[in-house]
């Protein structure tokens, strides 16, 4: 029988596929359901320091709207204990699927400085995270502002949250860097002990009635894999002791597979979860069962990285000539 | 354990824990007693006895009368709080309670009861009106007297059987902050037997032991029977003396049922009870100290009255008394408690009868002031001292006020701070806090009073703190302020703020200039009070630090530290420690982000405040506001102006109407100036729509059509386009044009606006820009574009967004909430109808902003005519309204039987015109010729001295239509007017009802209603209404006849429009209920309008019309909005009165999110299948 194990950020699970964080990952109800459908493990919803925040302050905002207005009302709102806001909703999630799930749950974190707000990720290893995920994203606006500093900020924030638990902890970084590669070294160096690859990000849309601006999320789709796998491919003999995920893109079994290969320690999947359900993941997982029989691999340790940069018969693939190989290569399609 | 509380909550501690059953219903200022009790049993907080009392709101005070009649019969303890009109509501089940000696308490914060006026302010009117009723009534001077004598009334009636009314003064008392000394279990179980409770509950009713009580009584043994409790009463006294004196053995506070403080040989004595009391005494123990034989006799128990123990209390060698009420009796030979002065003296003084005068004070809160007493004092001594008198006023029609000795001064141990603010920028919470940090972390005793003014938006705010090392009794504010703070800077150019201040006081300005900059920016009357003051002036730019700490206008706690650092209370670092603490307290519960960001404005607190160096001489080429207009009307020059500029207390009674009568259109004279940004049309983009005025909540944003020539000496930069579409003759022009001085900044218009520029998509047609760079053009500019001719009333569709907004606004600048969703309704039915309206307006918010002086937003067009606007109560405007109606139908009769009857005199022509050309009230065109032919009646008919034709030019009038309307809010329309309500619908009379639905008791401060959603927290519902809101439409669809829409001014405007006027077409009663979004629903105001689409696309909020017809195979119910697009948590996720219960409690919100959206669904289906309904409702004649 394939052994299907793996293991990533130092837990041993029991298939390479993780449930990355999406409205799937927020109730315990289809927590349970990814549970029974086999992936290894789950990324809870990603906690934004400014949610927490706007939701507070917003909140308190209107309560306190009319208050000392007028001698009749002098408040509108009785004198509420907020309890039950994102974080508490955030870490009651966590405490929850620490306690009722056997695979590891992931607690997941966006910011993109470092600040006070990093014990959010104590709070969230106190609820009962195994690990946390830093989803590490942001918009660099400011000209002034260089990229090396941009990147030194980020640096500083995965050694503020390194420091502040002492679990594992992933890092889930853009594509977009100049030098990803050195990008990617300087990360593990700060204290990752992992990195997934890669973030997809709402982009705003607009709406061709009223001109406002909309942000929107696409889901992935077949052919995304494609950027984190060349990534995974090169980053892997780079960083031999760091575990990599891949994310984006993955709706087949089959897909799971290429990322094993290119050298990831599990494959995240979403869109196709939410589409489909998380029943959806245990055919995924055995869509890669099949495929590893039918191709002799007998476990996942021996697929691993079978075919990185380094391990794959043509390592030039990965750079950038594949680039221009495919632009030659492409023809329009005929006019209908 | 001491506590810094108000006199409400002290009154409400006390009543929680002896209470099974709380019966209540909000009115102000009682309403804060009602929402404690509430809160804390929905917290699940225990009574003496460990059981969690039950409480529910009613529907009126009559209903709370009577659910506590009904649990106090079943043997249960039951309490009530109320004020005002609201203890008139419970006179008759009052009368009940007592003849069946039946133990109750109701605590009243007294208020005056409306008359000429509605006041929500304090004097002795309700309680006075209750002094026949057989309850006993104990009056508190002082907050610490309202929590100790809340348990002596509990506790007595027990005793004695006979229900007690506790009073205190409203707003004084009820709403000043004190520190007190509370109560502990073992006193009020100490005070309160376990066997009396036991004898009241042994005598509830049960079917184990059946009784029957409220019999009907025949004149052989009603007068017996009345006679038979004589005995308890008689008991009252002594029991109320034993329990004062029980209480003294446990917090050695000794009080007597009359108190007499002076000088033990005193020859004159004032009598008065409440809180003038503070006042008084402080008078008296200076007065005597320096030798004057001086003393005050205070009354604690009224009822019964303890003729013996004032007697005994009177020093005997009095010569003079003077008895204080605080209510007017009119014709009353002299006022009540002066008449019970009397009668004990007549009956039990032994010697001489020391002389008696009497004289009122304080009505309507109206400052009692310890010169005010002197003056009182300085009478007695007098040999012609008036009998009668009023104090605190200048009465120069009857000459019965005294004066005051202006140089008159009391001494004080304690530091007296004065802060003036807006309502919006958190003064009065951050004098709260200062008030509870002082008196719980230093020995010293504390004090805050604050004063508001009368607008909802942009409202003032003078905060009154005292504190020092004596208990303080000082129940006036403060006139020399050892500090004052600004907390606004514009505030100066509009109000005497020093004129408070001491000589040598400190003053702090918030300030946007640099200690350098800033005292050449100050008006130069202010820099000259500063320099003969010799005042220690200081500045910081609290807006700016608020602002970058994401406190946006909330200054509160910049200005905070600043005052604790300036008035050396406390050391710096332990101030600011006790500041961060008490922030940390009040809003931890509400997210650490909230915390920090006060945290932050704290830090640079200091730092950033500085010292200004004051020049020897004022020079600033600035001067506070100028004069109005000589244009303005008299009145408005000679009392409103005085009102606008703080000094209404220096009016004299003959400035004032005697009946309450004045005139409208006086808002346009107030230029408030409120908004940082206004709105500026782009003529080059609009296309006409009229949404951006439509939905104005002030009518500060307006436009006109008129033609080329009108144009001619328009100031430079007015601007004007020509119409678009063919509603409007060829060449006409179009202005739309904000009011700069009116408009609030509310940004309503501009997020309406459909219009985007095509090479910027952010600019509208309308957008907000800085005032201060359009302030003087705009001025100009609408001041041309009021001069403009208003369009011919006939020449637009009404029914249209546009030709209804080209229509004169009649309703304009209200002191509403900014962004209020019940003004664009009064304004547009106003531009509909409003030269032919009469209105009657139910109490409440619309009767506020409507009717709260100093001026009123109802106005009246070039030919002087307008809306006729009054406001009688809050239960009964639906029966006033009908009262009107029936008045005009009354005179239209008369006056047109007169027209018949003189026909010959009049012109028979004319006459037949008249009576057979009468228009309705809708018809543009035939009431502008009914009105022609009027005019022409009018002068045919002049200089007669025929009395028939007298009396027809008296009616002449009324042959022109009046579209009577009945206007109010949910919270009367559902709950405490809804009987009235019915039966006026149920008359057929042709009324048109329009209903503000909030969905919320919006005035008082956000009590629930029957209208208020389920799973929407309120006060009185904080756990979430668990019933769904009352279908008030298809209550009023049933009578068939009634013309019934639900309108969305911000979901669809045209159905709004063609709602109103198909209302005052139906020749019967109409009703209208109109969404209506409000600051108490926790959102976005500015986006407000907007969100009413999503009210409407959740189906939360479904808008329809039904319309009454006779014809055979109608569909008389029309849905005008489409099958819900959206489940009803979106719309409900972004208001804060669902979104508080989600956070807070977030099982119960869901369970009711879950039935609230099945109340949805259900409501449609239903809804859908009424529209398939076909009826036809026979036509009747109006009976008459």
């Amino acid at each position: 029988m394939t052994d299907l194990s793996t293991t990533y950020l130092g837990f041993p699970l029991r298939a390479p596929l993780v449930a990355s964080p999406s409205p799937l990952t927020s109730s315990l109800a289809d927590l349970l359901r990814l549970e029974a459908a086999g992936v290894g493990a789950v990324v809870l919803p990603s906690l934004f320091e400014e949610e927490i925040e706007a939701e507070a302050t917003r909140l308190n905002d209107h309560v306190e709207a009319g208050s000392g207005v007028n001698p009749e009302g002098t408040e509108y709102f009785a004198d509420f204990t907020f309890d039950h806001l994102l974080l508490d909703r955030h870490l009651e999630l966590t405490e929850g699927a620490a306690r009722r799930l056997d695979i590891p749950v992931i607690a997941s974190l966006n910011g993109n400085t470092a600040g006070g707000w990093v014990h959010y990720a104590r709070e969230l290893v106190t609820a009962g995270a195994a690990a946390i995920e830093l989803n590490m994203y942001d918009v660099a606006l400011d000209p002034t502002r260089s990229a090396a500093d941009v990147e030194e900020g980020y640096l500083e924030l995965v050694r503020s949250v390194r420091a502040a638990v002492d679990v594992p902890l992933a890092v889930k970084i853009s594509p977009y860097f100049s030098s990803l590669a050195n990008m990617a070294a300087r990360i593990v160096e700060a204290g990752a002990d992992g990195l997934v690859l890669f973030n997809r990000f709402y982009q705003p849309d607009l709406d061709l009635e009223t001109l406002d601006v909309k942000p929107t999320l696409n889901l992935s789709h077949a052919g995304e894999i494609r950027l984190p796998l060349r990534w995974i491919a090169i980053l892997r003999p780079q960083l031999p002791q760091t575990s990599l995920a891949l994310t984006s893109g993955v709706h087949l079994g089959t897909e799971i597979a290429k990322g094993l290969l290119a050298g990831a320690d599990v494959v995240m999947a979403t869109a196709e979860l939410l589409r489909r359900g998380p029943e959806r993941a245990s055919e995924l997982i055995n869509e890669l069962s099949v495929w590893m029989d039918d191709h002799g691999y007998q476990s996942v340790e021996q697929l691993k990285g079978s075919v990185t940069q380094h391990t794959s018969g043509d390592p030039a693939a990965f750079e950038r000539s594949q680039y221009q190989r495919v632009l030659h290569s492409w023809k329009p399609e005929p006019s209908a | 354990m001491w506590a810094c509380i108000d006199a409400n909550e002290a009154a409400a501690i006390i009543a929680y824990r002896l209470s099974d059953v709380c019966a209540i219903y909000p009115i102000t200022p009682a309403s804060p007693m009602g929402e404690s009790v509430d809160a804390w049993s929905a917290d699940g907080r225990p009574n003496l006895w460990g059981t969690v009392p039950l409480v529910i709101q009613m529907q009126s005070e009559g209903g709370a009368a009577g659910a506590l009649h009904g649990a106090l019969q079943k043997g249960a303890l039951a309490t009530t709080f109320t004020a005002s009109q609201g203890l008139l509501l419970m006179l008759p089940n009052m009368y009940k309670i007592a003849g069946e000696l039946t133990p109750a308490v109701i605590h009243v914060a007294a208020r005056t009861l409306a008359t000429h006026a509605l006041s929500i302010f304090g004097d002795h009117s309700d309680v006075m009106s209750a002094r026949s009723t057989g309850w006993a009534m104990l009056c508190a001077s002082d907050v610490q007297q309202a929590h100790d004598f809340a348990l002596v009334s509990h506790a007595a009636t027990l005793r004695t059987r006979v229900p007690f009314v506790h009073f205190f003064d409203g707003f004084r008392t009820s709403h000043e902050v004190n520190k007190i000394e509370l109560l502990e279990d073992d006193a009020i179980s100490g005070l309160v037997r376990i066997d009396d409770v036991l004898a009241h509950r042994a005598l509830g009713l049960t079917p184990e032991h059946p009784v029957l009580r409220g019999s009907a009584q025949n004149p052989d043994v009603f007068f017996q029977a009345r006679e038979a409790a004589n005995s308890f009463y008689d008991a009252v006294p002594d029991v109320v003396q034993t329990v004062f004196d029980e209480l003294a053995t446990f917090t050695g506070r000794q009080y007597s049922l009359v108190d007499y403080v002076g000088a033990p040989d005193a020859e004159r004595v004032v009598v008065l009870m409440g809180s003038g009391v503070g006042a008084a005494t402080e008078v008296v123990d200076q007065l005597a100290a320096s030798g004057e034989k001086v003393g005050a006799l205070v009354i604690r128990l009224y009822r019964p009255f303890p003729t013996q123990q004032f007697i005994d209390a009177l020093p005997s060698t009095v010569r003079s008394i003077a008895v204080l009420d605080r209510v007017k009796e009119p014709g009353a030979p002299a006022e009540p408690l002066h008449l019970d002065v009397v009668m004990a003296l007549s009956e039990h003084w032994l010697g001489t009868q020391p002389r008696v005068i009497g004289g009122r004070y304080g009505l309507g809160s109206k400052e009692f002031t310890p010169a005010n007493v002197a003056s009182v004092f300085a009478e007695l001594s007098s040999a012609k001292s008036k009998p009668r008198f009023t104090v605190g006023i200048v009465d120069d029609v009857t000459h019965l006020s005294l004066s005051d000795d202006p140089d008159f001064e009391l001494a004080t141990t304690a530091k007296q701070s004065v802060f003036f603010g807006l309502g919006s920028d958190g003064t009065v919470g951050a004098n709260k806090s200062s008030i509870k940090i002082i008196g719980d972390s230093t020995g010293l005793y504390t004090q805050g009073y604050f004063v508001y003014d009368s607008k909802k938006s942009g409202s003032v705010t003078v905060s009154h703190l005292r504190f020092g090392p004596e208990p303080i009794r000082s129940t006036y504010l403060i006139t020399d302020a050892d500090f004052v703070a600004c907390h606004q800077f514009s505030l100066l150019e509009r109000l005497p703020v020093f004129d408070v201040a001491r000589r040598g006081a400190t003053v702090l300005l918030n300030s946007p200039y640099s200690a350098n900059d800033v005292w050449s920016e100050l008006p130069v009357e202010v820099q000259q009070q500063v320099i003969d003051k010799d005042l220690q002036l200081w500045t910081i730019d609290a807006s700016t630090i608020a602002r970058e700490s994401g406190l946006g206008a909330r200054i509160n706690t910049v200005m905070q530290p600043c005052f604790f650092a300036l008035s050396e209370v406390l050391p710096a670092d332990e101030s600011i420690a006790l500041i961060k603490k008490s922030v940390e307290k009040t809003y931890s519960r509400r997210g650490r982000a909230v915390v920090d960001r006060n945290f932050a404005a704290i830090d640079r607190a200091l730092a950033e405040m500085h010292r200004v160096v004051v020049p020897e001489v004022a020079s600033s080429a600035l001067h506070r506001m100028p004069p109005l207009p000589a244009e303005a009307p008299d009145f408005v020059r000679d009392v409103t102006a005085r009102m606008l500029n703080g000094e209404g207390d220096l009016l004299p009674v003959s400035a004032l109407p005697v009946d309450g009568t004045f005139p409208t259109g006086t808002a346009r004279w107030e230029k408030r100036g409120l908004a940082a940004e206004i709105p500026i049309w782009d003529e080059s983009l609009c296309i006409d729509c009229g949404k951006c005025t439509i939905v104005c909540p002030h009518a500060a944003i307006r436009m006109k059509a008129y033609s080329e020539a009108d144009l001619v000496g328009a100031p430079e930069g007015f601007r004007s386009k020509a119409t678009v579409g063919r509603d409007l003759p060829p060449g006409t022009r179009l202005s739309v044009q904000v009011a700069p001085d009116d408009c609030t900044g509310c940004g309503i218009c501009v997020d309406v606006c459909p219009v985007r520029s095509k090479s910027e998509a952010r600019h509208k047609s309308i957008n907000l820009e800085a005032a201060a760079e359009h302030r003087d053009d705009e001025r100009a500019s609408y001041e041309f574009f009021l001069a403009i001719p208003e369009i011919d009333r006939t020449a637009v569709r009404h029914e249209t967004v546009k030709g209804s907004q080209l229509l004169q606004p009649l309703f304009e600048f209200s002191g509403a909430c900014s962004g209020c969703g019940e003004t664009p309704y009064l304004k547009l039915v106003s531009q509909l109808f409003g030269d032919r309206m009469v209105i009657a307006n139910a109490t409440g918010c619309s009767s506020i902003y409507g009717g709260n002086l100093p001026t009123t937003p109802w106005a009246k067009n070039a030919a002087g005519r307008g809306p006729a606007w009054a406001n009688s109560l809050f239960e009964d405007n639906a029966e006033f309204g009908l009262g009107m109606r029936l008045g005009a139908d009354v005179q239209r009769d008369e006056a047109r039987r007169l027209v018949a009857e003189l026909a010959p005199d009049i012109g028979r022509d004319l006459a037949a015109d008249l009576l057979d050309r009468e228009p309705a009230s809708t018809d543009e065109v035939g009431i502008a010729e009914q009105r022609t032919r009027v005019e022409q009646l009018r002068a045919q008919l002049s200089g007669t001295t025929e009395v028939r034709s007298l009396r027809l030019l008296s009616l002449a009038d009324a042959l022109v239509p009046v579209s009577v309307w009945i206007v109010g809010g949910d919270g009367w329309a559902y709950d405490i007017g809804f009987g009235g309500l019915d039966h006026v619908l149920s008359s057929g009379r042709n009324v048109n009802v329009l209903v503000l639905d909030t969905e919320v008791y919006s005035n008082t401060g956000g009590q629930a209603s029957k209208s208020t959603p389920r799973g929407a927290s309120a006060k009185f519902a904080v756990k979430g209404k668990v019933t769904a809101k009352k279908d008030l439409g298809l209550l009023a669809q049933a009578y068939g006849n009634v013309y019934v829409a639900q309108i969305a001014i911000g979901a669809n405007e045209t159905q709004s429009v063609r709602a109103l006027i198909e209302a005052a077409e139906h020749e019967g009663p109409s009703l209208v209920i109109a969404y209506s979004t409000c600051i108490a629903h926790g959102i976005d105001m500015p986006t407000s309008m907007g969100h009413q689409k999503t009210a409407v696309s959740s189906g939360y909020w479904p808008l329809y019309r039904y319309h009454p017809s006779p014809e055979a195979g109608t569909h008389p119910f029309s849905l005008d909005s489409k099958k819900p697009t959206i489940p009803l948590h979106e719309f409900e996720q972004v208001e804060a009165r669902f979104a508080v219960l989600e956070r807070s409690d977030p099982a119960t919100a869901h369970h009711l999110q879950a039935l609230a959206q099945a109340d949805v669904d259900e409501r449609w289906h239903y809804y859908e299948q009424l529209a398939g309904v076909e009826r036809a409702i026979p036509n009747e004649e109006e009976p008459s």
